[in-house]
């Protein structure tokens, strides 16, 4: 069979399907080319967009490294590493409250409220800025529009923030086809299943999460074994335990405590993430601040920030271990080991990596890129392009329900092959009862108060019946997705029941709708944006083709009256290229194409005749 | 294909016959055959229903390779569709011709949560003992599953729900052993 056909069946004509991998620091898009995924540069020639967004006073989000900037320059308008906000309560992030410069508005529940500039936003919202970001630069890269995704998410993700992660994809107008587990997707990027039929452990040590993931491919298919890991351990912990001991070691110096100063912490902080990226090449740097006319230099070896971050690496090793008792393998039977995320391009970490899994880990690909470029490859066996490969992942975590005495029941065992399903049967406790609570649960410990609430849903309009003969039957679906799908059924009348979900944590589909809504009137502008963009490009490709037949013989044919016609209209043209207006951008190039139509003809004439001497000479 | 309803029994949505013993690597092929015809990801631009069909079928699919490819989960399947009540029955009770080295082991661990090392010893040895009965109860399973093929009846199903819930008390003495000893 081969790799890629193109489908010419009767289903729906393939939509352009990117990959999307939306990082903590850093995201990236990518799509399949013929044979192989390929990441998409931005305006900037660089494919990696930080995952930063500014709110200027006026005008629209900035995004990506211009956004970066403003992290120093207006750092309370400007925010990064919202990842870890999403799907999640504010009792949840007090750990990152300590550490990062959120703002968190009153009202934050059920989903978190950010205030930047004296606005609010949502995680899910400002993640939409980086999608929308990625969106537009996917569309001037393949000059089409494009509305459908594959978003990577850490496996580790619970159903919360799965669910915020689509919603941001909703909200930034992609339809999201499907969510990904990173790790998953690297594998899928390495495409391991060419050289052998054996067992991958995919180590994933991003910017502010680890995945570990152990595989089993066979001819194509990619059946993830296990999964583990920690969505709050990455990169960001290295970059904030070296602040920490900068700023103290500068209090000490100095005799000024900065850790209030956002501007200085900011400033602080990108010189130390500058330090530990040259330790992985150097065995010692220089971490270099200046600020108010005051400098502070500090040598810093690679020994030291070794035992600096050796507790934290460390703690990527239970997960590891865990992962590996779940799928029932001994790091020997492990065949290769892939690395992804920045952090493991530290030596330590690759020698953590080598030291317990004993085998030397895949670094060929850029684990900066790799993510994206899986993604992409799943994009492309959703739209058809891509026939051979499969991927079989799992739920990272069991999905439960709540018993008597605040005890969990569980339905569905955590690293089950998704979609994955189960059912049970519940009844009234009193006589004529129309409604049953249910409460779901996420997580591996028996009681509920230990696990992650999901959703709570009111089973309505039971016929009344005398306690304990209704039965109602639940279904509890996981999707592909790794999201809980949930239905119900009178048993007795075998009716559907309604069942409306109320998730613990995120957006109500209401809210999803409105911001929804919201980006519409914004999508006006972006269009037209794009289409003066796609003009541009238009009158890039006309421009540089008359400046070349300018240097034709044929231009010395024309009369000087229809040369000044040629040089009046490409002033024309490159008055309108510098406006706004699409429209007259298409007229001014409709003018020049006219004004040099005679130019076209006498070129073309001179390439036959020379065609044709080109023959005779030949024969 | 996607017509009525998939198929809710796990031996059929495999396409197999119901058997207590089963060929793993058989059931595999026709798991990852049935996963590339009928995963979501396989009918993602097909219509809403046909797409239904899919996760539908790629669920119970992978419910039932779960609970298949592992002899004691496959049996559990079986004795649950044949109307027995396997789970909250199991007794906490001692089986009896087990009283004595199940009180020595008890010992044992208590002592050497105690720090005793030499209690260490003791716990090793009940441990290679209750792990050869474990062998011995696989072994007298598997005969059950061959008899319960050829002759499918209630008592054979019987007789190996008891035999289920010993080499369920067992293999919870050797867990809690070789914690003791890890």
């Amino acid at each position: 069979m081969s790799l890629f056909q193109i489908d010419f069946g009767n289903e729906d004509k393939p939509h352009k399907v990117v990959g999307i991998d939306l990082g903590t620091t850093n995201s990236l898009v990518a799509f399949m080319d013929l044979t192989a995924p390929k990441v998409i540069p931005g305006p900037d020639g660089n494919p990696i967009v930080p995952s930063v967004v500014s709110i200027p006073e006026h005008g629209e989000p900035i995004v990506g490294s211009a956004a970066m900037s403003r992290l120093i320059s207006h750092p309370d308008r400007t925010i990064y590493s919202v990842k870890r906000l999403m799907g999640r309560g504010v009792a949840d992030v007090q750990e990152e409250l300590k550490l990062f410069p959120f703002h968190i508005a009153a009202g934050s529940e059920s989903v978190i409220q950010l205030e930047l500039g004296g606005k609010r936003f949502t995680p899910p919202g400002i993640s939409a800025q980086v999608l929308r970001q990625l969106k537009k630069n996917a569309e001037t890269y393949l000059g089409e529009s494009v509305d459908h995704a594959v978003i990577t998410v850490p496996a580790y993700f619970n159903d919360a923030q799965r669910q915020a992660t689509k919603d941001a994809g909703r909200i930034a107008g992609l339809q999201v086809m499907r969510l990904v587990n990173e790790p998953t997707a690297a594998a899928l990027a390495y495409g391991l299943d060419k050289r052998n039929n054996g067992i991958v452990a995919v180590y994933d040590l991003g910017g502010g999460t680890f995945d570990i993931s152990i595989l089993k491919l066979h001819d194509g298919i990619f059946e993830v074994l296990a999964t583990n890991g920690d969505t709050h351990l990455g990169g960001d912990d290295f970059d904030n335990l070296l602040l920490r001991v900068a700023l103290e070691d500068i209090a000490s110096e100095w005799g000024v405590d900065l850790s209030g100063d956002q501007v200085a912490v900011q400033t602080l902080r990108r010189a130390v993430i500058d330090a530990k990226h040259q330790l992985s090449t150097l065995a010692a740097t220089t971490i270099a601040f200046h600020y108010q006319g005051r400098a502070y230099r500090r040598e810093l070896t690679r020994d030291v920030l070794e035992k600096l971050i050796t507790p934290i690496v460390n703690k990527t090793l239970g997960p590891c271990r865990s992962c590996m008792a779940d799928a029932g393998v001994t790091p020997e039977q492990i065949d290769e080991v892939v690395l992804v995320g920045g952090s493991t391009r530290i030596p330590l970490v690759r020698q953590a990596v080598r030291a317990l899994f004993k085998a030397e880990p895949h670094t060929e690909l850029n684990p900066d890129e790799v993510v994206a470029m899986g993604a992409a490859v799943q994009a492309g066996i959703l739209s058809g392009h891509v026939h051979d490969k499969l991927l079989l992942d799992v739920t990272p975590l069991s999905l439960g329900i709540e018993t008597m005495g605040g005890v969990v029941s569980k339905l569905i065992h955590r690293n089950s092959t998704i979609p994955a399903t189960a059912a049970e049967t519940f009844t009234t406790a009193v006589d004529g009862q129309r409604n049953v609570l249910i409460h779901v649960v996420q997580g591996e410990r028996e009681m509920v108060r230990d696990c992650r609430s999901l959703a709570r849903f009111d089973l309505k309009d039971i016929d009344p019946v005398p306690a304990g003969m209704a039965k109602i039957e639940v279904r509890f679906l996981i999707d592909a997705n790794g999201i809980l799908n949930v239905s119900a059924k009178d048993l007795r009348t075998g009716k559907e029941q309604t069942v409306e979900v109320k998730p613990s944590y995120g957006l109500s589909d209401e809210q999803v709708e409105a911001m929804i809504l919201e980006s519409f009137a914004k999508a006006e502008e972006d269009f037209n944006e794009r289409q003066v963009r796609e003009a541009r490009v238009e009158a890039d490709r006309i421009l540089n083709a008359v400046d070349k037949a300018k240097g034709d013989d044929a231009y010395m044919e024309l009369s000087d009256a229809e040369r000044a016609t040629v040089d009046n209209s490409i002033a024309e043209l490159l008055l309108a290229y510098h406006g706004e207006n699409h429209h007259l951008i298409l007229d001014k190039m409709e003018a020049l194409n006219k004004a040099t139509m005679k130019l076209a003809e006498l070129m073309m004439n001179t390439a036959v005749r020379g065609a044709l001497k080109g023959t005779k000479i030949d024969a | 294909m996607f017509s009525g309803p998939p198929p809710s029994d796990y031996f059929a949505i495999f396409g197999i016959e119901k058997k207590l013993a089963l060929d793993v690597e058989d059931l595999q092929r026709r798991f990852y055959d049935n996963s590339r015809a009928w995963h979501p990801d396989r009918h993602a631009r097909a219509g809403a229903e046909q797409l239904a069909y899919a996760e539908e079928a790629s669920a119970t699919l992978n419910d039932a390779w779960r609970a298949l490819r592992d002899p004691v989960t496959r049996a559990e399947y079986v004795l649950k569709a044949e109307g027995f009540n396997i789970g909250e029955q199991r007794g906490r009770d001692v089986p009896p011709e087990l009283l004595e080295e199940v009180f020595a082991l008890n010992m044992a661990l208590e002592e050497a949560r105690e720090g005793d090392a030499q209690a260490k010893d003791d716990v090793a040895a009940s441990l290679a003992k209750f792990e050869g009965l474990l062998r011995e109860i696989d072994a007298e399973r598997d005969r059950i599953f061959q008899a319960y093929d050829a002759n499918p009846n209630r008592e054979t199903l019987a007789g190996l729900r008891a035999l289920l819930n010993r080499r369920k008390y067992i293999q919870n003495l050797v867990r809690d052993a070789r914690a003791a000893l890890a």
